[in-house]
């Protein structure tokens, strides 16, 4: 009587990898891969500016004693532009602001700044991402919540939300 | 953590703003290879996609990034690391295969590095430090790995059992 049920388990383990391949393809897996580079001095580099006017920024520049943003961003990325409002945001709220310019151009900075304001106190061209590497970030926009220290406390993965500002005011106020 | 569905990666959004990363590109690969009627292809591609056509850069790949280092030994180095290296916006695929910028970028990384002496090991160190385990191909042995290292020794020890089951029942004949 045992053995007939037993003549079942390969079908139910069928079964249940079929659904499991099904749950799959309709729910794809999470695929943001979070920094592991968080609670850790900033890498150390030194970026040349991205356009004119603007200085350049190097990771001395981020251990002053304020806490602050660094965003990680480019001309021709168009969720930036919609971050834009937020940013400004937090800047007229006092929030000390520097940006990372990926595989970008001068020209294109200065476009980009012109057309959507420009938040940041230095901007350092990371030309072929080795920054944003050595921050274990993948993508733009990304913004990294820095204490004054120059140690990163979070990062951002993303587009800053108006919702979020609130909240990233009082992460950074703590850190004071 | 953040929402989820607003920040799907490798997908490009219908109308870019929607996601909130950029996908760094895959459309300059196809570019340079396809002709032809292949055109078509590509344009139903972006058609279907509709990807923002200004959502990739402009600079050209980093100098390492198409280009071999000159002394052999050490560009086989960094190939065999760079197969090994998942590629953070195609995944699926590893950075030897990919076309998107931030894997050329990572290439230049990695055989800038090989190139100033440093091993394949502490280059896989050090990026999964930034990156995770996610990052390589080679899953170290730890508690989320066990069972995947362990596995095939369970199954030879219940295909053991089993078989030695079979036969030492073999002689007392089916019940």
């Amino acid at each position: 009587m045992r053995s007939r049920w037993v003549l079942f388990v390969p079908l139910a383990i069928m079964a249940l990898l079929f659904g499991a391949f099904v749950y799959r393809l309709t729910v794809p897996a999470e695929t943001l891969i979070e920094s592991q580079w968080i609670d850790k001095p900033m890498p150390l580099f030194d970026l040349p500016p991205a356009t004119g006017g603007v200085a350049g920024l190097k990771s001395s520049d981020l251990a002053d004693g304020r806490p602050r943003l660094v965003n990680i961003f480019a001309s021709w990325c168009i969720p930036c532009r919609a971050e834009a409002p937020q940013l400004e945001a937090l800047k007229a709220a006092g929030v000390p602001i520097d940006g990372i310019a990926i595989r970008d151009r001068p020209e294109d900075v200065a476009a980009f700044l012109r057309e959507n304001g420009n938040p940041f106190d230095r901007i350092g061209a990371d030309v072929q991402s080795s920054v944003q590497i050595a921050l274990g970030s993948s993508g733009v926009p990304e913004t990294f919540l820095v204490d004054g220290k120059g140690i990163i406390r979070e990062q951002i993965q993303g587009v800053i939300l108006q919702d979020d500002v609130p909240r990233i005011m009082a992460k950074l106020e703590a850190m004071k | 953590m953040r929402g989820a569905p607003l920040f799907n990666w490798c997908i490009p959004a219908k109308a870019g703003i929607q996601s909130g990363h950029e996908p760094r590109e895959r459309h300059r690969a196809l570019g340079s290879r396809l002709r032809g009627s292949t055109l078509v292809f590509v344009a139903t591609l972006f058609a279907a996609f509709g990807a923002p056509a200004t959502a990739q850069d402009r600079l050209p790949p980093a100098p390492y990034a198409y280009q071999q280092l000159a002394d052999p030994a050490k560009e086989a180095k960094a190939k065999a690391l760079m197969e090994t290296l998942r590629c953070l916006v195609c995944q699926g695929q590893s950075i030897a295969d990919s076309d998107a910028p931030l894997a050329g970028d990572m290439r230049h990384e990695v055989r800038t590095k090989i190139a100033a002496g440093e091993s394949p090991d502490a280059i896989r160190k050090w990026l999964v430090a930034r990156y995770g385990n996610w990052v390589s191909y080679d899953p170290p042995f730890d508690g989320a790995t066990a069972l995947l290292w362990l596995a095939p020794l369970l199954f030879l020890a219940v295909g053991l059992w089993l078989a030695f089951g079979r036969l030492r029942g073999g002689g007392g004949g089916e019940p």
